[in-house]
């Protein structure tokens, strides 16, 4: 008896040490550092369950820090980064926030590989694969779209005003005043860095897309006339924006739209997950979108991703997560629940709402740039300093040059179109 | 207020009958306004509790900006459901963390300031403000290179580490109220024992730890409070699994819609603690302040 | 405090008790001792070490950043460079807060006191009330107070309730600013702040009868004072080309009213602490000498409440010089008019990715600091060595 059980013992031992080697490839533990809690935090959840029933022998540590407008995310990732103890992978803006620190510190494993394998390259479009990539490599797996040039109105309140909704901001300035007239706010905009947010859909407008990304390319310099015409614009803007802007949160800039207090407010797709999730209202319905003022067949897109850093403690798991994540089904199972839409180009769009089968449409057929404030176009040098330098000098100044030269230099420190 | 001045002598019985009878009146309307004025500033004091509270209890549909003074209809728990179901798996480590921390650190402290305060050593004038001046460092500014000395010896990402890290924080505070405490205990005690052959722990034991209470009643306040409050250290040198409430309570206002009915009603259940602690050792508080303990 | 009587004794019972005694004294001491010297001097040397350099440039988070020493470069920039007027702006308003914040927790904390220092049914009631802020962190107070203090909503529309006009006032938005200066005229402002202060010092010592000290502090102190007049003006020192307007933001407010609100309570305990503990034999020998109730308060009791505003001051001044989270939490991290170093240096370091930068404001913050420190430690050490 004793001797059987001892056999019986050696048998699970052996049993436990080749099991993963054989019916299954991948095993331990794989750690996902994101900055997504609260209404965001299901989506990953129902992601890692997907990844959980494909790869059943890895334990994921979901591994969420919020707070701080995002900062205290960053704090954590770079303090163990420089630590050298790198989780196996983590969220980072799709783009240059990526590539701007981590591939330029050599931190990543190139991906070329995985896009090959998995045949990514046939159902992304080309111009979301330009911004993932340098000449060196394609560096992270997007895991959702989001739009940010839109802007959102509740149709029955601009027809109770007697206004339309405005295609171009000359449009805008004709209604204002008769909005104002009637005690409501034309545009509301939420703390600083919606402003921001602002600046680049009035930017987008007066520049166009390949204007916009010679900005970023160094080809169209700072101080050139045009670039001093989107302050200009932005400065007739904010005459016709709520005063305390400062001190609201982009939420509470939607209610004053939701609730009559304005007419218009430009945000990124959250919005309409916040409108419909949280407020109860039905897209398209109880509250209307259009592609903010002169941006109609644009698509300024900023986009969630993960990649491989190097040294990551479990690579296997890692690359099967980033499978995952870039998956038809993965996507079509995280995005509905995160109110984006999925990058590929053949997602199931029966499971989004009205909202995102629109986003998605556009997403098909536009022209696609990427979004300075949501970390696509400039590495953090630049977007930090752009938001507690330039934006200050605008907000203080309300002068267009001083603030394009202060912009200029901005540029030339954080090394932009070098 | 109702031991007025006496009155000066010499008068009319009646006179003095009378004057006392309108200083009495005037000392009861003091008081009056005394607890006119106490009122108003309780109602002032509670004012962002009230709105912490109401908004707790709202459903997220219904937190606008102006109607928040009003009272939630219907009410809704769903803030404090959510609070605690993530709050329950860290209430542990909080626990563990702050009451190990602040026993420790208070330990230490009682100890240091034991030392700096009746023992003569070579250099002690330098070694005192070296120690107290480590209670002014931002901490923001020390995160990486703490992260690095951690993971080297292998006390990153559990919750041993994160004591010792408060531990070492909470010194210079502990060790400047101890301190202070101790410098005003006559000294001819400490002699007496000496005299009696007590040595360096016997003079601890039986002279001094006795009449400690109300420095560490300040003491344990004081860390308890700062310990279980701190976000900081907790979110970067600790992994998921041992990671105190305050990252819980964090997590509650992520996200990109921010429903702020739960941040509100996590802010109350991770108070609740505290508030209580308040409550209870309140008043030994300004006892222990009153026996000198944070005093220059 | 110490007597010198004290003092015999204290010298007499170290000399009783053995050396074996003090080698354990010693030996409890080294553990915090040498804890301390990693968590705190070692990781200041680094930050120092950090700001001198240039920290891998773009690449600063490779795992081997590759680094440059740049001397004093990073503290030029920070005081000289246009780009880096928020570093200034946000240490005027560190002053400006710190300044205010310590006043307004001193005036609120003895008012609470002395209301409570009498006998009052539910003075355990109010006493708790008043302390119950402070057992909050400073995120939670923030979340609240940004709700309290938007000009929307929040106290804004408190007078409504009762029929009254709603308030105005943009709070942590509003972009006012009182008591402008120019930020070039700065080094000559210090340099007379401390002429100033020389001369001050000097007639002390000549009105003392100490001459000497008295001619060897007034003297430079009037040099400096006049070199200022006469050759500073209108110079720029500064090494600031243009002209940069700083000034008292109001949007401070808000920040500051919050804080005390957390605070106060401190300081009321401290304050009624050292009230209960005046002797009332003290007031009673006022009395028969026929003070008035508030001449006891003002005469008797209020001097004898210094050394407890000495020792508040540090801890409010430690508090305020290393506020972050509060601001943080009440208006975000890009809101200039209310933030501070200790934010910036946040930014800076973590979104930024300019370590070095960072770690100059942190050092700057740090003498700053030491500024207040070491004026208190000199005169506590010092009072230990005169009785």
């Amino acid at each position: 008896m004793r001797r059987t059980g001892w056999y019986l013992g050696v048998l699970a031992v052996l049993v436990a040490f080749l099991l993963p080697a054989t019916a299954c490839a991948q095993s331990g533990e794989l750690e996902i550092f994101s900055w997504w809690a609260g209404d965001e935090g299901p989506a990953l959840e129902a992601l890692i369950e997907h990844y959980e029933s494909l790869y059943p022998n890895v334990r994921v540590i979901n591994a969420t820090v919020t707070g701080g407008a995002g900062v205290n995310a960053k704090a954590v990732l770079k303090t163990r980064m420089l630590g050298g103890d790198p989780p196996d992978t983590f969220q980072v803006h799709a783009g240059q926030e990526l590539i701007g620190t981590w591939v330029l510190a050599d931190r990543m494993e190139d991906l070329t590989f995985l896009y090959e394998e998995e045949g990514w390259y046939d159902v992304l479009p080309e111009d979301l694969i330009k911004l993932l990539s340098t000449d060196e490599g394609i560096w992270s797996v997007a895991v959702n779209i989001h739009r940010s040039n839109v802007m959102y109105y509740i149709p029955e309140n601009l027809e109770k005003w007697g206004v339309s909704v405005p295609t171009t901001w000359d449009e805008f300035f004709e209604i204002a005043p008769k909005l104002q007239a009637q005690g409501v706010v034309p545009l509301s905009v939420g703390e600083n860095w919606s402003v921001i947010h602002l600046w680049e859909s009035v930017a987008l407008s007066v520049l166009g897309p390949d204007k916009w990304e010679a900005l970023w390319t160094g080809e169209l310099a700072w101080t050139s006339p045009e670039v001093v015409a989107t302050w200009e614009l932005l400065d007739r803007i904010m005459e016709y924006t709520n005063p305390d802007f400062a001190s609201l949160t982009w939420q509470q800039a939607t209610d004053m739209v939701v609730d009559g207090e304005a007419a218009f407010n430009i945000m990124g797709d959250w919005a309409s997950g916040y409108m419909s999730t949280t407020l109860g209202l039905k897209p398209g319905v109880d509250f209307g979108w259009a592609p903010s003022p002169g941006t109609e067949g644009i698509f300024m897109m900023l986009a969630d991703s993960f990649g491989l850093p190097k040294g990551a403690p479990n690579r296997e798991a890692t690359i099967a997560w980033l499978r995952t994540v870039g998956s038809r089904e993965g996507q079509d199972i995280f995005n509905p629940l995160k109110g984006s839409i999925s990058a590929r180009l053949d997602s199931d769009l029966s499971r989004y709402d009205a909202y995102g089968q629109s986003v998605a449409r556009d997403w098909q057929t536009n022209r696609i740039v990427g979004s300075l404030q949501h970390g696509v176009v400039a590495n953090e040098r630049f977007m930090n300093d752009f938001a507690t330098t330039v934006m200050e000098m605008f907000l203080t100044t309300r002068d267009p040059v001083i603030t394009s030269n202060a912009a200029h230099a901005v540029a030339l420190q954080a090394g932009i179109g070098l | 207020m109702a031991d007025q001045p006496a009155v000066a002598t010499g008068t009319p019985a009646h006179d003095l009958q009378l004057s006392r009878q309108k200083a009495a009146g005037r000392a009861r309307w003091g008081r009056v306004a005394v607890y006119g004025v106490l009122i108003l500033l309780v109602i002032i004091y509670l004012t962002p509790v009230y709105l912490t509270v109401v908004t707790s209890l709202k459903d997220p549909a219904h937190i606008r900006l102006p109607t928040a003074w009003e009272p939630p209809r219907p009410i809704s728990w769903e803030g404090y459901a959510t609070a605690w179901r993530d709050f329950a798996p860290k209430l542990r480590n909080s626990f563990i963390l702050a009451v190990t921390a602040t026993a420790l650190s208070a330990i230490m402290g009682s100890m240091n300031g034991y030392v700096l305060a009746k023992w003569r050593l070579p250099g002690e004038r330098y070694i005192f403000p070296l120690i107290v001046f480590g209670m002014f460092i931002p901490y923001q500014s020390i995160l990486i290179p703490l992260f690095q000395f951690l993971r080297s010896v292998n006390l990153y990402g559990g919750l041993p580490g994160l004591i010792l890290v408060h531990v070492v924080y909470g010194l210079p505070i502990t060790t400047l109220l101890f301190r202070n405490f101790y410098a005003e205990l006559p000294d001819e005690m400490v002699q007496a024992a000496s005299i009696d052959g007590a040595g360096f722990f016997g003079i601890y034991r039986w002279v001094i730890l006795p009449l400690s209470a109300p420095a560490f009643t300040v003491v344990i306040i004081w860390q308890f409070t700062q310990i279980w409050n701190e976000f900081l250290f907790a979110v970067t040198l600790t992994q998921p699994a041992a990671q105190p409430i305050t990252v819980a309570l964090a997590n509650l206002a992520g996200g990109e819609a921010v429903r702020w009915n739960m941040p509100m009603a996590g802010s109350v259940l991770a108070a609740l603690p505290t508030v209580l602690v308040y409550i209870l050792l309140g008043r030994y508080f300004i006892r222990g302040m009153l026996a000198g303990s944070l005093k220059g | 405090m110490e007597t010198s009587l004290v003092r015999a004794h204290r010298e007499g019972a170290s000399s009783m008790r053995t050396g074996k005694d003090r080698l354990i004294a010693g030996l409890m001491l080294a553990p915090s001792l040498i804890l301390l010297g990693i968590f705190v001097y070692g990781f200041i040397g680094q930050t120092v070490y950090v700001s001198l350099t240039d920290w891998g440039r773009g690449a600063s988070l490779a795992l081997q950043p590759e680094i440059t020493f740049v001397g004093l470069e990073n503290y030029r920039q920070l005081f000289t460079g246009i780009l880096d007027v928020r570093f200034r702006q946000d240490l005027v308003n560190m002053v400006f807060f710190s300044l205010i914040f310590v006043v307004a927790c001193l005036g609120m904390g003895l008012f609470l006191a002395t209301l409570l220092d009498r006998p009052l049914k539910g003075e355990g009631f109010f006493r708790t009330v008043f302390l119950l802020p402070m057992a909050l962190s400073f995120v939670v107070t923030g979340t609240i107070w940004r709700w309290m203090l938007q000009p929307r909503g929040g106290v804004n529309v408190l007078p409504t309730l009762v029929g009254l006009p709603r308030l105005e006032f943009l709070w942590t938005t509003s972009r006012q600013r009182v008591l402008q200066f120019n930020w070039q005229a700065v080094p000559q402002g210090l340099i007379l702040l401390a002429a100033v202060v020389l001369i001050l010092l000097g007639v002390r010592a000549w009105r003392r009868g100490t001459r000497r000290k008295a001619l060897l502090l007034g003297l430079p102190g009037l040099v400096a004072g006049a070199y200022v007049l006469l050759v500073g003006r209108g110079v720029n020192w500064s090494g600031l080309p243009f002209p940069e307007t700083h000034g008292f933001n109001l949007a401070l407010i808000g920040i500051i009213i919050a804080a005390t609100w957390q605070m106060s309570g401190y300081t009321m305990a401290l304050y009624l602490a050292g009230l209960r503990g005046i002797p009332e034999e003290l007031r009673e020998a006022a009395q028969v000498d026929g003070a008035s109730r508030l001449q006891i308060y003002r005469y008797v009791e209020l001097p004898l409440l210094k050394p407890i505003t000495l020792s508040a001051v540090v801890v409010l001044g430690h508090i305020a010089l290393k506020i972050f989270d509060l601001i943080f939490a009440m208006s975000g991290p890009d809101n200039a008019m209310t933030s501070v170093p200790a934010i910036l240096m946040y930014l800076t370091t973590f979104r930024g990715n300019q370590f070095a930068k960072g770690a100059a404001i942190a050092t700057l913050l740090l003498l700053l600091v030491s500024l207040l420190i070491i004026p208190y430690m000199v005169s506590t050490l010092r009072k230990g060595d005169e009785a």
